[in-house]
């Protein structure tokens, strides 16, 4: 179904540029990039050998192990478990037998799909990504189509390089103002979750757009896209501009010479025209965001770090039963202060915060200070060269001065498929992007906020306004 | 792909909201290679103890309701992960059906993609079937998905709407890339054409 030409979102556009052909609701998409791990591919590897299909676009394919690889420096040869080196091994062959783009656990550009993706220039303006990952989502930051898909689906697009689909509806997140001190991106999406709920996004693609986006860096925008799949909506897009073109520009697989200039032009019209439709808008003043945390098992569940454990009376319909259940599963009663929560351990990392900039705000934090003594401190890179660049800034010795454990590239311990995990009832103030029960280890209890945050409650040893750091 | 016409069973009431997909599988069980011998951990961490044994008030673990094939679930289920390895083992576990007032997208999306239809209904609605389901009694229901309706213990019937074509395909039980592979012609001129005009892409 194509929209009227003068009237289009940036996601109506992206859309009728990758439409094949469409039939009532029913569309097929062409697939620009699918990146792939080790924990959502074997089975669609599987199902193509068995009919005898190929790859249909290896050049198209991006592999990676991230999930399920340790963070250890002995990783080559311990694997934390016979399933997980099974696993690997299996994306190994995989990647290997059918010819795609790959990435090995022992290459220095090895990392999370999510972060990797950009750095190498795969991400690119304008295109529909796909990944067997719901954090796909982050690659919206470069004002691309991408979002997560099932298994099945990623045999569909290994076999054709297309999708079927059916078209979102057009949400618009507009957060205009200037941020206020200790304020940052993870701030901002928790923020919108927190108004949205974690299904206000259902069934859309949501354009986040408004100064306050604008003003971040590619990072923070990452950080932002990243979690619109925590508000339902399966893909969030900023609109490219100068620092999407200045990411972009000289990365390994980014365009070159004419293409390039050819890539800039097209990209200049990649913006929701002046009277696009939306059917849905939530209006954001960045003033008005804190520095938030999470206290119970939703992504929803965010307050601002000066506030109090909610009462389940508070709440409405089944939230009231969830919530109750959210204060028992993290040991928390109403009423209590969220800074005077004690945490065990500290978990910097992931595709929402594993990036350059968020460790340079970690190490802002903590310089010249030490992790609270008895408290688990770890730092997980998103990729092998944002660890060698934080090792080549400095970053990394001051960290470990301070008392944080440095790993090795990969997802690590926000889903701790790896053997980085919580114990029963072990309470973490998180970078990551799910607080769900046992995500971080079963009885594990997560605390979700910015590395700024983090860094802030690993010195302490309590959730901690920063901006009392 | 198992076609899936009409679906008589128990089901079974699981009201909480934002069931996600964590809890539906955790992650220890996403080391397979397969995508069978999931069932047996399907909620695992809401269905055994620490030391493996089966908690007994959990509704899965009780007798009756462990033969359900349909859940009356709370809204947003799904919602998390997009792994396929929730759908595979409810599926295993013997799951066909899910009714809700809302699912998330991956993994509505998902379940169709393994023969399990997802059914949105009203909020009214779903608390009478919710209320069906409590009751062991009147626990059964049938889902005729040819004329999209769910037949209530009391005969009631409730009308129901589906995707057409995802409706087509699990009626007979179609897999998808077979379907789309007979585009080929399409799909290879589509590519001329956009290489032509997006070389770097």
């Amino acid at each position: 179904m194509k929209v009227m030409a003068q009237n289009r979102t940036l996601y109506d556009k992206i859309w009728d540029n990758h439409l094949i052909h469409s039939e009532n609701d029913t569309s097929l998409i062409y697939i620009d990039r699918h990146l792939v791990h080790e924990v959502t591919s074997p089975q669609a590897f599987e199902g193509l050998r068995e009919a005898g299909r190929k790859v249909h676009a290896p050049n198209k394919t991006i592999a990676v192990p991230d999930h399920n690889v340790a963070t250890t420096s002995n990783r080559l040869t311990n694997f934390g478990s016979e399933e997980g080196r099974i696993q690997l091994e299996t994306l190994d062959k995989n990647a290997r037998d059918f010819g795609v783009h790959y990435y090995p656990v022992d290459d220095i550009r090895q990392g999370i799909v999510h972060i990797i993706g950009p750095e190498q220039g795969w991400t690119l303006p304008g295109m529909t990504i796909v990944c067997g990952d719901s954090h796909t989502a982050t690659h919206g930051a470069f004002g691309a189509l991408a979002h997560g898909i099932g298994t099945s689906e990623v045999e569909h697009v290994l076999a054709t390089q297309t999708l079927i689909q059916q078209k979102s509806k057009n949400m618009k997140v507009e957060v205009s103002g200037e941020l206020g001190n200790g304020v940052t991106a993870k701030d901002i999406t928790l923020t919108i979750i927190g108004k949205t709920g974690t299904a206000g996004g259902t069934g859309h693609v949501i354009e986040y757009c408004g100064s306050a986006i604008e003003s971040l860096s590619m990072e923070g925008r990452m950080t932002v896209c990243n979690m619109a799949i925590e508000g339902g909506a399966r893909a969030g897009l900023i609109a490219p501009d100068e620092k999407t073109i200045a990411y972009v520009r000289g990365r390994p697989h980014s365009p070159r010479g004419q293409d390039w200039d050819k890539a800039v032009d097209f990209w200049s019209t990649l913006y929701s025209d002046p009277d696009a439709k939306f059917d849905k808008k939530l209006f954001v003043k960045a003033e008005d965001i804190a520095p938030v945390v999470t206290w119970g098992t939703s992504p929803e569940d965010v307050l601002p770090i000066t506030d109090f454990v909610p009462s389940p009376d508070n709440f409405q319909g089944s939230k009231v039963e969830a919530a109750k259940r959210s204060l028992k599963y993290m040991g928390l009663k109403p009423g209590q202060k969220l800074q005077d929560i004690k945490v065990d351990a500290v978990f910097i990392g992931s595709c929402t915060n594993g990036r350059i900039e968020d460790l340079r705000e970690v190490e802002k934090i903590v310089r010249g200070k030490k992790v609270k003594s008895g408290i688990r401190a770890m730092v997980v890179p998103g990729s092998g060269l944002v660890k060698k660049q934080a090792e080549e800034e400095g970053i990394a010795s001051s960290l470990k001065e301070a008392g944080f454990d440095w790993r090795m590239p990969g997802c690590s311990m926000c889903l701790a498929m790896n053997p980085d995990q919580l114990l029963p009832e072990e309470r973490c103030a998180a970078t990551s992007n799910r607080n769900f029960e046992g995500r971080q280890g079963r009885g594990g209890r997560t605390h979700l906020m910015s590395p700024a945050m983090a860094a802030a409650a690993a010195i302490t040893g309590r959730l901690t306004d920063v901006r009392d750091i | 792909m198992e076609k899936f016409n009409i679906l008589e069973g128990i089901a079974v009431p699981m009201p909480l909201i934002n069931i996600d997909t964590d809890m539906l599988i955790p992650k220890q069980f996403l080391k397979t290679i397969k995508r069978t011998g999931l069932g047996e951990n399907l909620f695992f961490e809401m269905r055994y103890d620490q030391n493996g044994n089966k908690i007994k008030d959990f509704i899965l673990n009780k007798e009756h309701y462990s033969k359900a094939s349909i859940i009356v679930g709370g809204a947003n289920f799904g919602c998390g992960s997009s792994r396929e390895h929730a759908p595979w083992a409810l599926k295993d576990f013997g799951i066909k059906c899910i009714i809700s007032t809302s699912f998330a997208d991956i993994f509505f999306n998902n379940c169709f993609k393994n023969g399990i239809l997802p059914i949105i209904v009203y909020e009214e609605i779903h608390q009478s079937l919710l209320q069906d389901a409590e009751t062991e009694r009147t626990s059964y229901m049938k889902i005729d998905l040819e004329n999209q309706k769910i037949i209530r213990n009391n005969a009631d019937q409730v009308d129901f709407e589906v995707d057409e074509f995802k409706k087509y395909c699990l009626l007979n039980g179609l897999d998808d890339i077979g379907l789309t592979l007979k585009n080929t012609d399409k799909i290879s001129s589509f590519e001329k054409k956009y290489s032509d005009k997006f070389s770097w892409a």
